[in-house]
């Protein structure tokens, strides 16, 4: 029962990497680049609606909407401001500028709201509910929607939407893309604001399941890296199949190792893919790695 | 007091030059970005202080360090022979994180998150360095040999074909370079050598806890490369002395400490920003990643 119990725990981690991933694959399908701030992205969606729902008192559903919409609006600044200035230079370079701008985010929200531990003052501490014999709050049961609601989402914006048509075009071929007009700047704009509100997104989610803090962001971004690399890095339902992956691989880990060792599990799982599988398991093209 | 506070800032220096030369070996001169060389540093330092407070000299302790560092760099330069750019640079960001999980978790070993307080100063054949200005005598003729080791290295035909590695690998192979012992070599030598810094830190602070080796202190050092230049030794030197004495005067302006630190780190990331966009070779770098960038000024 309580390997079951630990499966259920990964299902509800999964879901809030896979929120981090998808806009993390679909950076790097359209730039060819490792978005290393994504999760202070996720980091800034929670702490504004920290600032919705407990400094202004109104309900967490209102801050998750402010997130989304700050998470969209960071995006694009971060492109604006790390990415734009340096995409003609050398793919390292990408990567220090978002390092840096990471940096930035994590200290600047340490400035305003201190390092401390906050949380969404969600109530008492949630005594689980019992559902086919597992134990789950229902904080736990909504977030595990919230992210299916959001993939499916994102499955419509991709498929069914003009931008999400120039989306794909543009991370297929931009030259050919550009050829027929798109705008390749503006399709870059919309899916930075468009990853960044997901990542926002899961970041509420993730502090609603724990609690906030500057650095909050930091491992679950490199969980959803491992999970874009185990699922095919530039695939979508790679990225959400990785991300249920390393959720369930780091929980079920645990069964066998010291519970202090759950972050490794998902590193070692990285450094083994980037070794021996580095397309993953849905990717297709040999991007980076070399021949 | 403020002879003692500027031996302390020149120590740093010591230390933290040796650092960011060593990564500007792999990273600027061999061109792979390397997000784990903190973890170098971290193993060098528990290397050190474990040997030496089971009993043995010092010269030991700190041999071993520089020496269990370069193992963990052999290891990591496996990922490196088939990596290329950010997916290197995402896997030594995992094997940092992943030793520091080690140091953590292994508490039998290294007391985990308490750290380990009550490290000795070192003493050599007799000589104790226990005051502040033996030890700065210390760590700079440590960092003054780091040096001519590491110029000697690449003035060398090691250092030019470091160079055309980082240049264009494919030409490299085709002149008859063995490209993958190269890597290698780069990421043997960089990480002795943060594991020699590593040890220096430990019996200098006399307390390491696993909280020190952080990708933050990777940064640093990546940031006093970048700053120092691309692929040049004495701007890394040049990159450890600004960045070292950067943040000293918000100390003296009476700012709360829990203020202090976040507006380093800003400060750092905004140089950092401002300079690969506006002059992405650095203050003394000939070159950053071969052609590829025109120095925009």
């Amino acid at each position: 029962m309580v390997l079951e119990q630990l499966a259920v725990n990964g299902i509800i981690a999964g879901s809030e990497y896979a929120l981090l991933a998808i806009g993390l694959t679909l950076i790097y399908g359209i730039l060819r680049l490792i978005h290393f701030a994504h999760g202070e992205v996720a980091m800034v969606g929670a702490y504004s609606a920290f600032v919705v729902s407990v400094v202004f008192g109104l309900p967490l559903i209102a801050g998750f909407f402010v997130a989304i919409a700050a998470g969209a609006l960071l995006g694009i600044a971060v492109n604006r401001i790390a990415f734009r200035p340096v995409r003609k230079q050398h793919i390292l370079i990408g990567l220090i500028t978002a390092i840096a701008v990471s940096i930035l985010l994590q200290n600047a929200i340490a400035l305003f709201f201190g390092n401390d531990i906050k949380t969404y003052n969600l109530g008492a501490v949630e005594k689980g509910i019992e559902v086919f014999g597992f134990i789950i709050t229902k904080t736990q049961i909504v977030i595990v929607f919230t992210a299916v609601a959001l993939m499916l989402l994102t499955w419509a914006f991709i498929k069914k939407t003009k931008i999400g048509q120039q989306v794909r075009a543009v991370a297929d071929n931009r030259e050919l893309a550009e050829s027929i007009g798109i705008d390749s700047e503006k399709v870059i704009a919309c899916t930075f604001a468009f990853g960044s509100a997901l990542a926002a997104a899961g970041g509420v989610l993730i502090a609603a399941e724990t609690n906030l803090a500057p650095m909050m962001g930091l491992m679950p971004n490199i969980k959803a890296f491992a999970a874009i690399i185990v699922g095919g890095i530039g695939s979508i339902p790679g990225a959400i199949f990785g991300s249920y992956f390393i959720g369930l691989a780091e929980n079920i880990g645990i069964w066998f190792l010291p519970s202090g060792y759950k972050d490794a599990i998902a590193f070692f799982i990285l450094v083994i893919f980037l070794l021996f599988m580095p397309t993953g398991i849905f990717g297709k093209k040999k991007e980076g790695i070399e021949q | 007091m403020i002879e003692a506070y500027i031996l302390h800032l020149l120590i740093f220096i010591c230390i933290y030059a040796i650092l960011s030369m060593s990564l500007n070996l792999i990273t600027g001169y061999a061109g792979m970005l390397n997000l784990g060389h903190a973890a170098f540093f971290g193993i060098g330092a528990y290397a050190s202080v474990l040997i030496v407070m089971a009993g043995f000299p010092f010269w030991l302790g700190f041999i071993a360090a520089g020496a269990i560092a370069a193992f963990f760099g052999l290891l990591l330069s496996v990922p490196a022979l088939r990596l290329r750019g950010d997916f290197l640079a995402i896997a030594t960001l995992a094997f940092g994180e992943i030793i520091r999980s080690i140091l953590v978790n292994w508490t039998e070993f290294t007391r985990g998150p308490l750290g380990i307080p009550g490290i000795p100063k070192p003493e050599i054949f007799g000589i104790a360095f226990d005051s502040l200005w033996m030890y700065f005598i210390l760590a700079f003729i440590i960092a003054a040999v780091a040096y001519f080791v590491l110029r000697h290295l690449l003035n060398s035909n090691f250092g030019i074909a470091l160079k055309a590695i980082r240049e264009n690998e494919s030409v490299a192979a085709s002149l008859g370079k063995n490209v993958n012992l190269l890597k290698m070599q780069a990421f043997v030598v960089g990480a002795f050598f943060a594991g020699l810094a590593g040890s220096l830190f430990a019996h200098y602070i006399t307390f390491i806890d696993p909280g020190t080796f952080v990708l933050g202190e990777t940064i640093l050092m990546l940031l006093m490369v970048a700053l120092g230049g691309m692929g040049s030794l004495e701007g890394s030197i040049l990159g450890a002395i600004i960045l070292i004495l950067l943040p000293e005067p918000l100390r003296f302006i009476g700012l709360p400490s829990a203020v202090v630190g976040p507006l380093r780190q800003i400060i750092y990331a905004a140089i950092l920003i401002v300079l690969v966009i506006k002059k992405p070779r650095g203050l003394l770098g000939t070159q950053w990643f071969g052609g590829i960038v025109s120095d925009s000024n």
